[in-house]
C-alpha cells in the first residue's frame, strides 16, 4: 500500500506562527498572560471561566441534532428516533418556502418543497409534526428567521391544542434576521419593521412563555461564510447590541429580556482560537452589558450559546476523516464552555445525513460527555499561560472588528448598504484562495490526498420524489376545510395591528394560526404593510 | 511583446467576455456565487449578479437583455435538477441556448450526468479550484 503523499506542487505544510483568526500565538507563553482579576471565578462576573459555577457537574450541555426533511409525518418519525437514541433536545429544520414565506402552491416555492427541511405551510402540519409528543417535556430549538414569529405563534397553537400550558414550553427559536442579510439570505421585509417583529416576539415570550429563547444571535453563517473567529463573534456581538437597542426602544427591560438571550456559532478546526473565542466573547458581552446598558443582574449579563460542530470545516474529500474533525472540534466547545452541542454528521458536507451517519455524531458528543471525562470540572483551561494570553489577544481583535463596524455607522447601516455582505464576500474569496493554493491545510483535499480515493460514501440518503404531491395535496385540504371567513377576519385584524408601530403582533399571529391561516397568507398581509427587503447587490 | 500578450491570456483568461451569475429558487446561501462572481472578474469578464430568490425566466430575461456568453447558476438546496432544467427552457424558449450555462454548488456526484444531459456545460463544486473552474469556463467560451 502507498502512503499518502502531498502533491508536487504544494510545499509541506509547517505550523504558523498566526492562528486561522490571525492571531499571533507566540512558541512559549510565560506567566504574565494569568491575571487574575481579569479572568474572575466561574459563574461570576465578568465569566470568563464560564456562567455557572459548577461547569457541567450541575448540568451537562443539551445534545441537539439539527434534522427534518420531507414531510411532517417523516421528521415526526425522525423525531421519535433521535429521542429513543438519548437526544434531549429536538432541532427542526425548515424546508424554504415555509422559511422564505411562500405557501407550497407558489411557483417559487415547488422545486424547494420539503429539501433542507420540513414544510410546514399551517397550524395543521405542526399538528402532525409534534404528534405524540410532550412539548411540555421537550425542548424544541427551531431554526428559523425571517418567518420566526410566525413559527413561534404556530408552536403556541400546538400547545395550546395539546393543552400544554405555555408557560411549559421550553425551546429556542433563531429569530435572528440582521445575519440573514448578510449571510444566509431568508429575509423577508425590510430591516427595520423586521426589527420590530424580533422585537415584539421576544417581548411576548418572555411573559407568555418565560423558559423559552426567542432568540439565538448567530454567528455561524457569516462564519461558514468566509469570517474569522474574531470577526464571527464581532459581527455576532454588534447584532446583539442591535437588538438590545430596538428592544429599549420597544420598551422593553434590558434586566429582563437580556436574561433570554442567547447566542449560536460554529466550531471550526483551529482548537484555541475556538476556546478563545467563547471565553473572550462571554467576557466581552458581559462587559458591555453592565458598562453600556449598567445591567446589574448577573443573569443579564450572562453570555448563553450553543454550537454546531462541523459546516464548512468538513469537506467531500475522504468524508471519514470528518468523524474525527468533528470530536476535536466537539472538545473546542466543551472546553469554552458551550450550553448545547449539534455535532454536524460526516457526510453533512454533500447530503442529508442517514440513521448510519446521525447516530455516530451523537455518540461522539456521548463518549465526549461520559468517556473523557473533559467537563468534570469547569472550566479546565483556565489559567493556561497560552489560553489566557490567547482569550486577551482575541477579545482585541473582537474588539477592533466591532469599532469598524461601529466606525461605518451601526450594523443597520452597514446591512442596508451592503457594505457588509461586501466585506464578507472578499473573505470567503481569500478563504478559498487559501485552500485552493494549500496554504490553509485541509488534509485528504488539499494535502495528503491521494489520486484514487474514494469520496463517496457507502449509503445515500435519497428524498421521497413524492413529497412534494403530498405536501401541496394536504395543503390543498387545509384550505378546503377551515373556515375562510374565519381566516379572513384574523388576517385583517393582523394588518390593521401591523400599521400601529405600538401593538405586539404575536397575539394576532397566534389567532391567524389558530384559523389554520397559512405562513403565506401571513407573510403576504405584513409585505402588503411593510413591502420587501431591496438587496443590495454590490459586487 | 508576445510574451505581455501571452501574460495577459493566462492572467485575464475571460477579457472580453459577458457572465452572469445568478441565485435561482429560494436558496440564501449566496457567497459561493459572490465568490466565483469576483474570481470571474479577476479572471478579466464582465460579470452581472443577479441576487437572491430569482426566477429562471427573470434569469433567462436578463441573460437574453444583457448580451452575456455564460450563466452560472448557483444552488446548494438540493434543487438543481429542476432550476437547471427550468433555466434551459427558458432559454430555448427564446431562442438562446447558445448561452453556455454552468452550474455550482451542492451537487452529489450522482447528479453531474444528468446536469450534463440537461445541457449544463460543466458542474463546479466547492473540492474544485477557482483556477480549474475558471479555465473550464474558458474552456467552453473560446
Amino acid at each position: 500500500m502507498n502512503a499518502p503523499e502531498a502533491p508536487a506542487t504544494l510545499r509541506p505544510p509547517q505550523l504558523t506562527q498566526t492562528s486561522a483568526s490571525g492571531i499571533d500565538v507566540p512558541v512559549k507563553v510565560g506567566p504574565e498572560a494569568v491575571e487574575p482579576n481579569r479572568i474572575g471565578e466561574p459563574g461570576q462576573y465578568p465569566f470568563t471561566r464560564g456562567i455557572f459555577p459548577d461547569g457541567y457537574r450541575g448540568r451537562l450541555w443539551t445534545i441537539r441534532q439539527y434534522s427534518g426533511f420531507g414531510t411532517a409525518e417523516e421528521s415526526n418519525e425522525r423525531y421519535r428516533f433521535l429521542l429513543d437514541q438519548g437526544q434531549t433536545g429536538l432541532s427542526v429544520a425548515l424546508d424554504l418556502p415555509t422559511q422564505c414565506g411562500y405557501d407550497p402552491v407558489d411557483p417559487m416555492a415547488r422545486p424547494e418543497i420539503g429539501k433542507v427541511g420540513v414544510s410546514l405551510s399551517s397550524l395543521s402540519e405542526a399538528e402532525i409534526l409534534f404528534k405524540g409528543l410532550d412539548l411540555a417535556s421537550i425542548s424544541t430549538s427551531f431554526t428559523i428567521n425571517g418567518t420566526a414569529a410566525i413559527v413561534y405563534a404556530m408552536y403556541l397553537a400546538v400547545a395550546d391544542k395539546q393543552g400544554v400550558p405555555r408557560a411549559k414550553l421550553t425551546g429556542t427559536i433563531q429569530n435572528d434576521i440582521l445575519k440573514e442579510y448578510v449571510a444566509r439570505g431568508t429575509w423577508i421585509f425590510p430591516v427595520r419593521p423586521s426589527m420590530r417583529l424580533i422585537a415584539d416576539s421576544i417581548l411576548f415570550s418572555n411573559s407568555a412563555t418565560p423558559r423559552f429563547n426567542p432568540i439565538s444571535i448567530a454567528g455561524a453563517h457569516v462564519r461558514d461564510a468566509g469570517a474569522t473567529a474574531a470577526e464571527e463573534m464581532a459581527y455576532t456581538l454588534a447584532n446583539g447590541l442591535a437588538y438590545v437597542d430596538e428592544l429599549r426602544r420597544r420598551g422593553g427591560d434590558v434586566e429582563k429580556f437580556a436574561q433570554r438571550l442567547s447566542f449560536f456559532f460554529y466550531v471550526h478546526m483551529d482548537f484555541f482560537d475556538e476556546v478563545a473565542k467563547f471565553r473572550a466573547g462571554r467576557r466581552l458581552w458581559a462587559q458591555l452589558m453592565k458598562e453600556r446598558y449598567g445591567v446589574v443582574d448577573p443573569k443579564a449579563q450572562m453570555f448563553r450559546f450553543g454550537v454546531v460542530c462541523g459546516g464548512s470545516s468538513l469537506v467531500a474529500a475522504q468524508p471519514y476523516n470528518n468523524v474525527v474533525r468533528v470530536a476535536v472540534e466537539t472538545m473546542a466547545a466543551v472546553m469554552g464552555g458551550a450550553q448545547s452541542i449539534f455535532t454536524c454528521a460526516f457526510d453533512e458536507a454533500f447530503q442529508i445525513p442517514t440513521e448510519f451517519s446521525a447516530e455516530i455524531a451523537v455518540r461522539t458528543q456521548q463518549m465526549i460527555a461520559y468517556e473523557s471525562g473533559i467537563g468534570r470540572s469547569v472550566d479546565p483551561l483556565g489559567g493556561s499561560y497560552l489560553v489566557e494570553s490567547h482569550t486577551n489577544r482575541m477579545q482585541d481583535e473582537i474588539e477592533r472588528v466591532m469599532r469598524q463596524i461601529d466606525e461605518y455607522g451601526g450594523v443597520i447601516k452597514a446591512i442596508e448598504d451592503g457594505w457588509l455582505q461586501m466585506r464578507l464576500a472578499e473573505r470567503g474569496l481569500e478563504r478559498k484562495r487559501k485552500s485552493d493554493t494549500g496554504e490553509a491545510v485541509i488534509v485528504g483535499q488539499n494535502h495528503f490526498h491521494r489520486d484514487d480515493q474514494k469520496n463517496e460514501v457507502g449509503e445515500l440518503f435519497h428524498l421521497d420524489p413524492q413529497v412534494s404531491a403530498r405536501v401541496i395535496e394536504k395543503y390543498q385540504r387545509v384550505l378546503e376545510t377551515r373556515s375562510t371567513a374565519e381566516v379572513r377576519a384574523a388576517l385583517d385584524k393582523l394588518a390593521a395591528a401591523a400599521e400601529k408601530d405600538d401593538e405586539n403582533l404575536m397575539p394576532y399571529l397566534v389567532d391567524c394560526c389558530h384559523a389554520y391561516a397559512t405562513v403565506g397568507e401571513m407573510v403576504a398581509t405584513l409585505k402588503a404593510q411593510w413591502g420587501e427587503f431591496q438587496e443590495p447587490v454590490r459586487i | 511583446m508576445s510574451e505581455t500578450v501571452a501574460a495577459d491570456q493566462s492572467s485575464a483568461p475571460l477579457r472580453g467576455k459577458r457572465i452572469l451569475v445568478a441565485k435561482p429558487g429560494l436558496d440564501g446561501h449566496d457567497i459561493g456565487a459572490k465568490v466565483i462572481a469576483l474570481a470571474l472578474r479577476d479572471a478579466g469578464a464582465e460579470v452581472i449578479y443577479t441576487g437572491l430568490r430569482r426566477s429562471p425566466e427573470f434569469i433567462a430575461r436578463v441573460a437574453v437583455d444583457e448580451g452575456v456568453d455564460a450563466i452560472g447558476l448557483s444552488i446548494l438546496s438540493g434543487s438543481h435538477c429542476e432550476l437547471a432544467r427550468q433555466v434551459v427552457d427558458e432559454l430555448k424558449r427564446r431562442k438562446a441556448s447558445d448561452i453556455a450555462l454552468f452550474v455550482g454548488g451542492t451537487i452529489p456526484d450522482g447528479d453531474h450526468a444528468r446536469l450534463i444531459e440537461l445541457g449544463v456545460r460543466a458542474v463546479f463544486t466547492n473540492d474544485m479550484t477557482l483556477d480549474d473552474a475558471i479555465r473550464a469556463v474558458a474552456r467552453e467560451l473560446r
